[in-house]
């Protein structure tokens, strides 16, 4: 690898830019693909190109041998995120497994006592309040989102976004009771079955969970089994 | 190979280029290997990585820990020539190579240097 091209690649990382990296197997050659551009020594014809820009978008590195010549197609996507909403105690090891699992972190919460920065080592803090918040945000399909709180002033807000949004996982707390309300409130303001039906509620992977600990895992687990699951 | 020597927080292929980046940075020998095609049950799935520079110090994981040994011996050789090596291992290969899959995988690994 050049030194231009490693450069290249923590450049794209650092600005949290997708970029595939095509490499010849057999002569080292390289090209770096990003959605808009190329750049490197591999000359790519665009059946190439339009592979390496649909390695991106599916997050899925792999051969693509073309007429003999091996290639490799290496996908670099900026970190997945997860978004969650409540800076509550079980939010303090779901990020410690989120982070561990690659996962850039944001935790809304505009109470500001909550979300204080010492509990937080490393996460980005949104006191906005939870709608604004995610419309800020921007979810996409790499994004998970979580809520927390338990109280419907806040945990709404964030799901009207969410369920209207790319997010591949959303997940609620609370219990099957609660649940129930919060899909005749969502019902009541327009949301269909579908939309609804996107939350994962109870949250988490039943697994008899008690403490924040154990449930951090269980919802960990579940937006694993979803990213996973094709 | 010992545990300790797979860094567990860096298994994502990201950290795998910075730390190369930065061995390289330091004037050291470094080469990447990366496994670009996986057959069965193989332990790591494509795309994932692991860097080595010249003293074998290592970050990331092409395996479960089977490989890496024959990977950072080959990766000696593609240091030394620059010239890149696809490496295969698995079940089927052990006439080939001393090592195999315990879980009965295959694995397809590139190994390049950093220049």
């Amino acid at each position: 690898m050049r030194p231009d091209t490693i450069n290249n690649l923590l450049a794209a990382r650092e600005a949290k830019r997708p970029v595939a990296l095509v490499s010849n197997l057999d002569s080292g050659e390289q090209s770096l693909v990003y959605r808009d551009a190329v750049d490197g020594d591999l000359s790519l014809d665009h059946a190439i190109i339009d592979k390496a820009r649909n390695a991106l978008r599916d997050d899925k590195s792999g051969r693509v041998d073309a007429d003999g010549t091996p290639l490799f197609v290496q996908v670099f996507n900026p970190p997945k995120r997860m978004v969650i909403v409540g800076a509550v105690h079980i939010a303090q090891p779901l990020v410690t497994l989120a982070q561990t699992s690659g996962y850039e972190v944001v935790i809304v919460d505009p109470r500001g006592a909550f979300a204080t920065r010492d509990r937080f080592p490393g996460v980005t803090l949104s006191e906005d309040w939870p709608d604004s918040a995610l419309e800020e945000l921007k979810i996409d399909n790499r994004t998970a989102v979580v809520t927390l709180t338990h109280d419907p002033k806040l945990d709404d807000p964030a799901l009207h976004v969410a369920l209207r949004s790319e997010a591949f996982y959303v997940g609620a707390l609370g219990s099957r009771k609660t649940h129930g309300r919060r899909v005749e409130r969502l019902t009541e303001e327009g949301y269909s079955e579908d939309e609804i039906g996107k939350i994962h509620a109870p949250v988490g992977l039943a697994i008899n969970a008690k403490s924040p600990a154990e449930i951090a895992i269980s919802i960990m687990a579940q937006i694993t089994q979803v990213l996973r699951t094709e | 190979m010992s545990e300790s020597a797979i860094d567990l927080q860096s298994l994502d292929h990201d950290d795998v280029i910075e730390k190369a980046a930065a061995w390289r940075q330091s004037g050291k020998s470094v080469a990447i290997a990366t496994v670009v095609s996986t057959w069965g049950s193989s332990p790591r799935p494509t795309g994932s990585q692991l860097a080595v520079d010249e003293d074998g110090n290592m970050v990331g994981s092409v395996s479960g820990g089977c490989i890496e040994g024959a990977v950072v011996h080959e990766a000696r050789g593609v240091m030394e020539d620059g010239k890149p090596r696809l490496l295969d291992f698995g079940v089927t290969d052990e006439m080939a190579w001393e090592v195999g899959l315990a879980c009965g995988g295959k694995v397809e690994v590139w190994v390049e240097r950093v220049d």
